[in-house]
């Protein structure tokens, strides 16, 4: 079937067959959502089953979730209003100010999606009042904040004070961090790879 | 300058110190190297701004560090970018206070981007000398745009008669222009590091960490041309040309860090490692594309007579075994996050291991807990020489007293013999 070759292709991180596949998939009259749902979204699943299982590594991971957004770039424009992504919850995801690394965010942006989260990603050297504007603005379970940099760890501490009053689940992470450095600022959560990140997201929703 | 009988003897202690360690001889007592960046102009109250600006208030700041610490291998103002001769450039990949940066305090930062493209590996490879000069510096530096124009390799015979005419065009000539301004100003701040460097080795008795830098072919590749995630992809979706362009650059990356160590006559070098860690590729990968070219380069520099310092930035705990494939005696790995002890275990008896201490430790920790790490350090790795005392990554903003500490144990519980 379709839908399993985009899925097949994704996996591959075949780009232009993700391509091919999602517009033979429309001509015959798939809905969008299915194509997103049951094509993309579940090719990532597997990737990010087998990244859990170091089965594959980043530059697998990588051509896939470019497979996975030149199928969306062509998708995404044909959905209708706001249609059904299945989703287990949703998580607001940013490099703290100051800091450009963006990669060990991205991985655990891919496997949260991967793992049926929908996540709103607000990029690199993101300020406190850029998450306690998104938070208003898209409600979400949790929050994740990425530093890399020691001197940026502290920008981390000003954005989870700016969050107290919002209620939100902060889970951060990046290379520099530890579990004291989470405890001591106030952190609901500290992970130290995009896998953990994954299981500490179900955690702090709750999903066991 | 003064000479100083004290330092001149604190120097050669220094100095047989570090080469003891690489030896993997047991010296007097740990040396100590920590890699400092931002830390000695923020403890002495300078901000980056000011340090990028002003060549002699940067080597003010310096002198009171010196004055404060003494490490065996120490780092002259050379971190400390001069911001007006970047700007002259019109540097594309760099952002810094004073130009991109607001905050007068905060580091400079590499601004990543593809500056050589996916589809451009044929041209890399058929000259690359001609794809740098003719793309890669115009797409970095906005004053050198006219060197596209320039197209030297078609000169041979009557070709000359199309190539050099171009030299008439006004980009080219500014940008000409610009290159003899920028070395005249280059020569201002090398002649600025040359004097500082008499000064550590004279006043200061502090043996300068390098004399050259270098990198690893793919990190040559990947840091300043494709970018990280872009030569990620390259692994997957080109790996014949990535590999091509990697043996390509082998070469090109020892002849570099030859000269460099010729010029400045000292055989450290410096080599700055950046995509092998561990999250970024497969043990396979690292074994196909980003190891045999860096050990190829580390075995020539070896060969040529130098010290090949490896700074390991990230995490490499899967990495051990390759690292065993260099000369015994030769090579310095400075790790950031690696199991200390396993490092010793299997590095042990072929080259010196150094770093590791937490720089969030340094920042956010206390006193105590950085002695209690040191020691922890110099318990497993001090033991038969072979292991010098360092920070995990360059120093920015630790607390000083954390530093201090640092200091103090390496100095009192690191000694062999006195
Ligand atoms: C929300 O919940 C969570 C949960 C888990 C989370 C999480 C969030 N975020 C991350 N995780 C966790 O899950 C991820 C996946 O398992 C993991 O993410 P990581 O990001 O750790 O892992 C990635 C998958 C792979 N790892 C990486 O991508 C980082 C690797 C290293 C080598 C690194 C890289 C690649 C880069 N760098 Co930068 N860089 C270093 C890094 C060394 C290190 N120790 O990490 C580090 C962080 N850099 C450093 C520096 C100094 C800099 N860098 C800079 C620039 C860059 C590049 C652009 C070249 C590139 C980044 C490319 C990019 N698009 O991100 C500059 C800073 C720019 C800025 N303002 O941010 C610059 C300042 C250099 C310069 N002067 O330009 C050092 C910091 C030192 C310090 N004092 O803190 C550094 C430790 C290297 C070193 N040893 O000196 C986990 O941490």
């Amino acid at each position: 079937m379709i839908l399993d070759e985009i899925k097949e292709a994704l996996i591959e991180g075949n780009k232009e067959k993700v391509k091919s596949c999602v517009r033979q998939a429309l001509d015959a009259g798939l809905a969008p959502s299915a194509i997103i749902n049951d094509g993309l979204i579940s090719g990532m699943q597997v990737i990010g089953v087998r990244f859990r299982n170091e089965e594959i590594f980043m530059p697998e991971v990588l051509v896939a979730a470019n497979a996975m957004q030149a199928g969306m770039n062509i998708v995404k424009p044909l959905l209708i209003g706001d249609v059904e992504i299945a989703s287990k919850g949703t998580v607001v995801m940013g490099t703290v100010k100051g800091d450009l690394h963006d990669i060990g965010k991205n991985l655990v942006i891919i496997m949260l999606q991967g793992s049926g989260f929908n996540v709103i990603d607000l990029g690199v050297d993101a300020a406190a009042e850029k998450f306690v504007e998104a938070v208003k603005q898209h409600r979400p379970q949790v929050v994740g904040l990425s530093a890399l940099l020691t001197t940026t760890m502290a920008q981390m501490k000003r954005t989870v004070e700016a969050l107290k009053q919002s209620g939100v689940k902060v889970m951060i992470g990046g290379a520099p961090i530890t579990k004291k450095f989470a405890d001591d600022i106030g952190a609901d959560g500290y992970a130290p790879d995009a896998v953990t990140a994954v299981d500490l997201t179900r955690e702090l929703l709750g999903l066991g | 300058m003064s000479m100083n009988a004290d330092a001149k003897q604190q120097y050669q202690a220094s100095l047989n110190r570090v080469l003891d360690a690489i030896k993997l001889k047991e010296p007097d007592r740990v040396p100590l190297i920590p890699v400092v960046e931002a830390f000695p102009y923020y403890y002495a109250g300078l901000t980056i701004q000011e340090g990028m600006y002003d060549y002699h208030k940067a080597g003010a700041a310096l002198d009171k560090f010196y004055a404060d610490f003494h490490p065996d291998l120490g780092w002259d103002p050379v971190l400390m970018y001069p911001g007006k001769i970047m700007e002259l450039l019109d540097m594309k990949w760099f952002q810094w206070p004073g130009r991109g940066i607001e905050d007068p305090n905060s580091m400079y930062q590499y601004i990543e981007k593809e500056y050589m493209t996916e589809d451009e590996y044929d041209e890399l490879l058929l000259d690359p000398t001609h794809f740098i000069q003719s793309k890669w510096i115009p797409r970095s530096f906005g004053a050198l745009d006219g060197l596209k124009y320039l197209a030297l390799r078609d000169s041979i015979w009557f070709g000359f008669f199309n190539t050099f005419p171009v030299f008439g065009r006004k980009e080219v000539q500014d940008s000409l222009q610009t290159l003899l301004k920028f070395a005249e100003e280059m020569n201002k701040w090398y002649t600025f590091l040359g004097e500082y460097d008499k000064k550590m080795e004279n006043e200061f008795g502090v043996p300068l960490a390098y004399g050259a830098w270098g990198y690893a072919p793919f990190d040559w590749l990947g840091d300043t041309m494709r970018g990280t995630v872009p030569i990620l992809r390259d692994i997957r979706e080109r790996p014949d040309k990535l590999l091509a362009a990697i043996e390509r650059f082998t070469p090109i990356a020892v002849e570099a860090s030859i000269n460099g160590a010729k010029a400045s006559g000292r055989p450290f070098v410096w080599v700055w490692l950046h995509k092998g860690v561990d999250q970024l590729m497969s043990k396979e990968q690292f074994g196909k594309f980003y190891w045999p070219s860096l050990r190829q380069y580390i075995q020539e520099l070896v060969d040529a007579g130098l010290t090949p310092f490896i700074y390991v930035e990230g995490s490499y705990h899967k990495r051990l075994e390759f690292l065993r494939e260099v000369p015994k005696g030769k090579v310095v790995y400075d790790f950031e996050d690696i199991d200390m002890f396993e490092a010793k275990k299997v590095l042990g008896d072929v080259a010196c291991i150094a770093g590791n201490v937490p720089n969030a430790l340094l920042s956010y920790g206390t006193p105590a807990e950085v002695e209690e790490y040191c020691k922890k350090l110099i318990d497993v790795c001090a033991p038969g020489g072979g292991f010098m005392m360092d920070t995990a990554a360059m120093v920015d903003d630790a607390k000083p007293e954390n530093m201090q500490a640092m200091f103090k144990v390496t100095r009192e519980y690191g000694v062999y013999r006195r």
